[in-house]
């Protein structure tokens, strides 16, 4: 299917091996076959010149929302899955809250294959953990699994239920796979629209305070510790709830977590002025917030940079504040975002940063790539650390244009996203 | 007129991002508007030709007569859209209501929204002038200036007066305007309320908060006593409204306890019995019905101001001459 690549002379950063050094690596039928310095290939190798490019491990995000089926107009598995690559990723997880949910193994079927058909980054599909996401009874958890479900989760609601909750890391434990949750406790965040503070009491918005994905993540951590099962927390905004996770890691509760580039990046203050290219569920919060969830990617508290990739139409957006949607596009600017912001504002260094955007990720998910490891799959990622580019959401490949960072000067951009020895995206 | 650069801008969007001079030249410029409504024909050619539409996306009566009578005595051209009758039923939005209504080549919108931010949507998109007559929780500027007159005219000043809110701080509109407007005019600004109606970090706007009604009517000069809305009583904020009543309703009772008489004000509609106690309503002290008249003047000097009119102008202005 795909032939010979050698990436020639690139600078090899693989964090599963320790390996960060020029060489030369050498793609053959899909799989990474030798790394190495000054490599012969066969004649019939296509030799990309990777001189001054970073080449890593493909990149994986195990959270976007890719909208189909159901809401063409904001984004198709097929356009998000060239977004992705576009971003430099060659693996996505896409959430199943769309219209319907992906609640049966039809539905997880059809997304594969949707996926397949794409020939772009590799989807993976994640089930719900409840029927319709209505957090009454287990959705077919077992056979969507069989058919390519590699996590459930009912993202977009937490499941509020802590009985079902239970139930769910039970019965999960089976076949290995992690129960993702997107913790909020509605009952204290559910009139909200931002971080309740200081900026929310000024515009007159309904706030969510911290106190109710806090909630949440204790209780999902106790549920854990108490079932043995396997608790991935989306989208950690809050400094409690980074220690809290930091403390259930030292007592060897399985939980990993994920940060987002905006999480990572903004404050609540980017509301200022009604922004609703700023409101994302759980909501911009303070510099204290921010700083915590920071440290927490740098210590391996917070496992995955994930991009929560949230996209929605213009018209939905340019609306009252109170009457947008959550959300915010994030694959085609996160790794220049984490270069810019993380690695150049020295948070966390290029091997932790390549770690945590695809060892990491590949681990918790049970994924595909995540290394370089000669006879493991050919999903790679280059991209020029140097490169300074201006965010132009027109530009982008996704169909939506939802983000903060439109206008940010960044540097650091993909040049080349492989996946499976095949160029899916050059630049 | 148009042409001329409004000082305060092209909009009212809200009394936080206007400085203290820019709200004492507001109040100044209403002095002057006062008098027209006495007049036995109340009307001046200030805004002749101009087109304005009074956009209400919500229930209204009092802020939108008052506009409208403003507008009417500067004989300025006025339509009214009452969301239920409007398009905006229909599923227009927003954004296409602004673009409908700039092509009619309207110069100033009036208008209220049920979402906080609204007023500053709709200036951002259109050039007309916008008067925000209230948006979400957000600001009602008109009724913080028509607040601040009132107590200008009755106290002789705002600097160094002791102003406390008491009442649903956290869903009020007026509240965030009075509290603005208030600290930039020199005022120190209390709230009081149920911890419930108490947004977080209201401290941090600079003003004090006070539990009990007890201590604010001994600490405060001027009480300006909010409507609460029986939907608050409904999302479970308060138990009951006769508990409301009984532990944060302004008696006489309680302000006869007072070391001094204190001026009372309401931005109505009242609900006689709850917030307020009729006695006090209608007793000396109130000014809540020169609140109503001070609306009709301080609306006025906001329209002259923004179409282009100066301050010093305003008495000449309504003389004859345009603005």
């Amino acid at each position: 299917m795909s032939g010979k690549i050698l990436l020639r002379g690139g600078r090899v950063l693989d964090p599963s091996q320790k390996l960060d050094d020029v060489r030369d690596v050498y793609l053959v039928d899909g799989q990474v076959a030798t790394i190495g310095e000054r490599l012969t290939p066969g004649d019939d190798a296509h030799v990309i010149d990777c001189d001054r490019l970073v080449v890593t491990p493909g990149l994986i995000d195990v959270h976007v929302h890719l909208r189909e089926p159901g809401e063409e107009h904001k984004e198709t598995i097929t356009t998000g899955a060239r977004a992705a690559a576009a971003g430099g990723f060659t693996a996505v997880c896409a959430m199943p809250n769309t219209d319907p949910p992906v609640d049966d193994p039809a539905a997880v079927g059809f997304v594969v294959s949707e996926g397949r058909r794409a020939g772009a980054a590799r989807v993976y599909p994640v089930g719900c953990i409840s029927v319709g996401r209505r957090g009454e009874r287990l959705a077919l958890i077992g056979e969507m699994v069989e058919a390519g479900a590699v996590a459930v989760t009912d993202d977009g609601s937490p499941v509020m239920d802590s009985g079902l909750m239970r139930l769910a890391l039970e019965y999960s434990l089976a076949f290995g796979i992690p129960v993702a949750d997107h913790p909020e406790d509605l009952g204290l965040s559910g009139r909200g629209h931002m971080n309740e503070g200081l900026v929310s009491t000024r515009l007159g918005l309904p706030g969510k305070p911290n106190a109710a994905e806090d909630t949440h993540i204790m209780r999902d951590l106790l549920l854990a510790e108490l079932t043995g099962g396997r608790i991935h927390l989306q989208h950690v905004s809050t400094a409690l709830g980074v220690e809290m996770i930091r403390q259930a890691k030292a007592r060897g509760v399985r939980v990993s977590a994920e940060a987002t580039p905006h999480h990572l990046i903004l404050t609540d203050e980017a509301v200022e002025g009604y922004r609703t290219e700023a409101k994302m569920n759980p909501p911009l919060r303070s510099v204290a917030d921010v700083a915590a969830v920071r440290a927490g990617l740098a210590d391996g508290t917070l496992d995955v940079v994930a991009t929560d990739h949230a996209p929605h139409h213009y018209d939905e957006k340019e609306a009252a504040f109170t009457d947008a949607p959550n959300g915010v596009v994030g694959l085609e600017t996160s790794l220049a975002l984490m270069l810019t912001r993380l690695v150049g504002e020295g948070v966390i260094d290029l091997p932790t940063l390549v770690d945590r955007m695809s060892c990491q990720p590949a681990r918790v998910f049970g994924l595909l790539g995540g290394t370089l490891a000669p006879g493991g799959v050919a999903d790679v990622t280059v991209f020029d650390p140097e490169a300074e580019w201006t965010v132009d959401p027109k530009a982008f490949r996704s169909k939506s244009r939802n983000t903060p960072f439109g206008g940010w000067t960044v540097k650091g951009q993909a040049r080349c996203t492989i996946v499976g020895g095949r160029v899916v995206f050059e630049r | 007129m148009n042409q001329m650069t409004s000082p305060l801008g092209k909009d009212l969007v809200g009394l936080e991002r206007l400085s203290g001079q820019q709200i004492r030249a507001i109040l100044d410029t209403a002095e002057p508007f006062k008098e027209i409504s006495e007049r036995r024909i109340k009307k001046v050619p200030v805004l002749r030709g101009k087109t304005i539409v009074n956009l209400f996306f919500e229930a209204s009566t009092r802020t939108r007569v008052s506009f409208e009578f403003a507008e009417k005595r500067l004989s300025a051209d006025t339509v009214n859209i009452a969301a239920a009758s409007s398009s905006v039923s229909k599923g227009e939005t927003l954004v296409d209501t602004a673009r409908n209504l700039e092509a009619m080549r309207i110069d100033m919108v009036v208008m209220r929204h049920g979402s906080s931010g609204a007023a500053r949507f709709l200036a951002d998109r259109i050039p007309s002038n916008v008067i925000n007559a209230g948006d979400g929780w957000h600001e009602h500027p008109t009724q913080g200036l028509l607040d601040m007159l009132t107590i200008r005219d009755h106290m002789g000043r705002l600097d160094g007066l002791k102003v406390c809110i008491v009442g649903d701080i956290r869903h009020s509109r007026v509240a965030r305007s009075n509290i603005y407007g208030l600290l930039k005019m020199g005022a120190e600004v209390a709230v009081c309320g149920p911890q419930t109606l108490l947004p977080q970090g209201i401290g941090d706007l600079g003003v004090h908060v006070l539990s009990r009604v007890e201590d604010a009517i001994q600490w405060a000069d001027v009480l300006n006593v909010l409507r609460l809305q029986l939907e608050r009583m409904q999302a479970g904020y308060v138990p009951s409204l006769r508990e409301y009543n009984r532990i944060w309703g302004v008696s006489t009772a309680r302000l006869e306890r007072a070391p001094r008489d204190l001026l009372i004000l309401h931005p109505g509609p009242m609900n006689r019995g709850v917030e307020i106690d009729s006695d006090v309503a209608d007793g000396p002290h109130s000014v809540i019905l020169n609140q109503v008249t001070n609306g009709v003047a301080v609306r006025m000097a906001v329209l002259y101001l923004l179409a282009g009119g100066q301050p010093e102008k305003a008495e000449a202005a309504k003389q004859g001459g345009e603005a």
